[in-house]
């Protein structure tokens, strides 16, 4: 047997925003196994659930991923609305809609900047990021905030959106693509890219559903599994196929992302084009009851929300799991036999976001 | 040396680590870093590496096994260093602060010179506080009476 190196990867490394620890056993430069070390960013999320007051856990809800907000006060108000059997206005789901794509593109063009800067391609990061602005504009425009909007809430949408919004996002869309349309071919087609992920980090689809592989990751490997086809929010009444690419490795996984951008584009469009008159809002009264399941699609894949009330101010259980607790196991399959260098993007190729894991 | 500290101030190195929180000021910190808002205007750059760093950026909430790595990022820097606690988490805990295993606010850890209260904290808001904090690294004899007052704090 070769000697193997035990390497500490994280929790504090360059790639990473956030901290986390991979645990790499070494034969020389192949990594044999991965052992991932969580809870660098718990904060008891689901315990301070069974504190707080329903209403007020929606604000913890948003507060589990900056990166993913939006998404994530849309899944507990959603399954609050299932438990206490709320009809929520058709004009307020689809400004959910809107909102969850905008969510979609901001966080698939911050993960598109951050892997070419693991790649090392430092003006194609920049540009990236650039365009991530245009998106950013339109979020604060319309929601009031970059980051922590608190736009949804449970029983509808606090904020409506006029005529001059809707010409406004409508406008800066066509910007956008614009962006997106030069930023594209090089994604695809750069040799320094295709370099670094054609045939990098592999995941079989046999492997993808055993390990149970979601989102992109899945979508990356060739299984058409979209959340969004369950039809929640306006998602049923906009025609819509998930991307799928068949190259099972990190350039799929990357070119789904890529091409998920002008989709979230198309279905922002379509929304607005039909978006409904009337109401954004019903009143809530009493308190949530039962069990529930919902499940949502995250930029990063399906997120599941289970929550359990008793008829108290605050809910007795309320279990996440996030999509890339999911693709954990996955990852640390692909990492196996890989070299040391590759280490950093197959990482960063399943789109980590660690806040969500550990919560 | 005036010099030294007039350089110190023009080009001070960023070393980013989040505790903890949501990630939101984290990214809001990289948006800075890019093209509509360029910190790197003001020499400042982003580094992995503590040895290099003048200015330490703690975003998030500060748990019990993120303190340990962040107490140690800051022991390796070397000195003169000012750490900016950006956004609310990072400043008292914000809205995590009742959680069972968090220490309500990055102080009490490493001794913080500014806090940004903020959720998340914006970009302009962030350029603002590193270059107030470029100003700090540049006040030498400020920095000799930190080091006073830091001895007790770091015995714990």
């Amino acid at each position: 047997m070769k000697r193997r190196t035990v390497i500490p990867f994280g929790p504090q490394h360059v790639v990473f925003p956030e901290p986390i620890q991979f645990r790499l056993i070494l034969e020389e430069e192949r990594v044999v196994d991965a052992i991932p070390a969580l809870g660098y960013m718990h904060r008891g999320i689901e315990q301070l659930a069974t504190v707080k007051d329903f209403t007020k856990t929606l604000y913890l809800a948003e507060r589990i991923c900056g990166i993913c907000s939006v998404m994530h006060t849309l899944a507990y108000a959603q399954a609050i609305e299932e438990l206490m059997g709320i009809e929520v206005p058709p004009r307020a789901k689809y400004l959910r809609t809107i909102w969850a794509e905008l969510g979609r593109l901001q966080s698939h063009l911050l993960w598109m900047g951050l892997a070419a800067d693991a790649i090392g391609y430092e003006s194609l990061f920049m540009q990236t990021w650039r365009a991530r602005e245009v998106v950013l504009e339109m979020i604060e425009f319309t929601e009031g905030s970059r980051i922590m909007t608190g736009s949804i809430t449970i029983g509808g949408t606090k904020r409506d959106l006029h005529a001059e919004s809707l010409e406004f996002l409508l406008h800066k869309l066509e910007h956008l693509e614009q962006a997106l349309n030069d930023i594209y071919p090089v994604f695809s087609d750069d040799p320094l890219i295709k370099q670094r992920t054609v045939g990098v980090g592999l995941l079989s689809k046999a492997d993808a559903i055993k390990l149970g592989a979601v989102g992109p990751t899945a979508r990356g490997s060739g299984i058409a599994e979209d959340m969004r086809l369950l039809g929640y929010a306006a998602y049923g009444e906009l025609d819509f196929q998930p991307v799928v690419e068949t190259s099972c490795d990190s350039y799929g996984r990357m070119l789904v992302r890529v091409k998920e951008c002008f989709q979230s584009i198309e279905l922002i469009r379509k929304a607005i084009a039909k978006l409904p008159p009337g109401e954004v809002l019903v009143k809530v009264k009493g308190r949530p009851e039962g069990e529930v399941i919902m499940r949502i699609e995250q930029p990063r894949g399906e997120l599941l929300y289970y929550l359990k009330a008793g008829g108290d101010k605050s809910l007795a259980r309320w279990r996440i799991r996030t999509p890339t607790l999911s693709n954990l196991p996955p990852l640390v399959h692909m990492v196996k036999g890989a070299r040391l260098a590759d280490v950093p993007l197959i990482t960063l190729s399943i789109d980590t976001c660690i806040a969500c894991v550990e919560r | 040396m005036a010099w030294v500290s007039s350089a110190r101030k023009r080009s001070p190195w960023l070393l980013h680590y989040e505790t903890g929180g949501c990630n939101g000021c984290a990214i809001e910190f990289v948006a800075a870093l890019t093209p509509l808002y360029d910190l790197e205007r003001f020499g400042m750059l982003n580094t992995g590496n503590p040895k290099h760093a003048d200015i330490l950026v703690v975003t998030g909430c500060v748990n019990a096994r993120s303190g340990r790595v962040l107490r140690n990022l800051y022991e390796q820097m070397s000195e003169p260093k000012v750490v900016v606690a950006v956004g609310v988490c990072a400043c008292t805990g914000g809205i995590f602060h009742d959680g069972y295993n968090l220490a309500p606010g990055a102080d009490k850890v490493v001794p913080v010179d500014l806090y940004l209260p903020n959720c998340a904290a914006r970009p302009e808001a962030i350029i603002d506080a590193l270059l107030t904090a470029a100003d700090l690294l540049a006040e030498t004899r400020r920095r000799d009476q930190h080091a006073h007052q830091r001895a007790p704090d770091q015995q714990g």
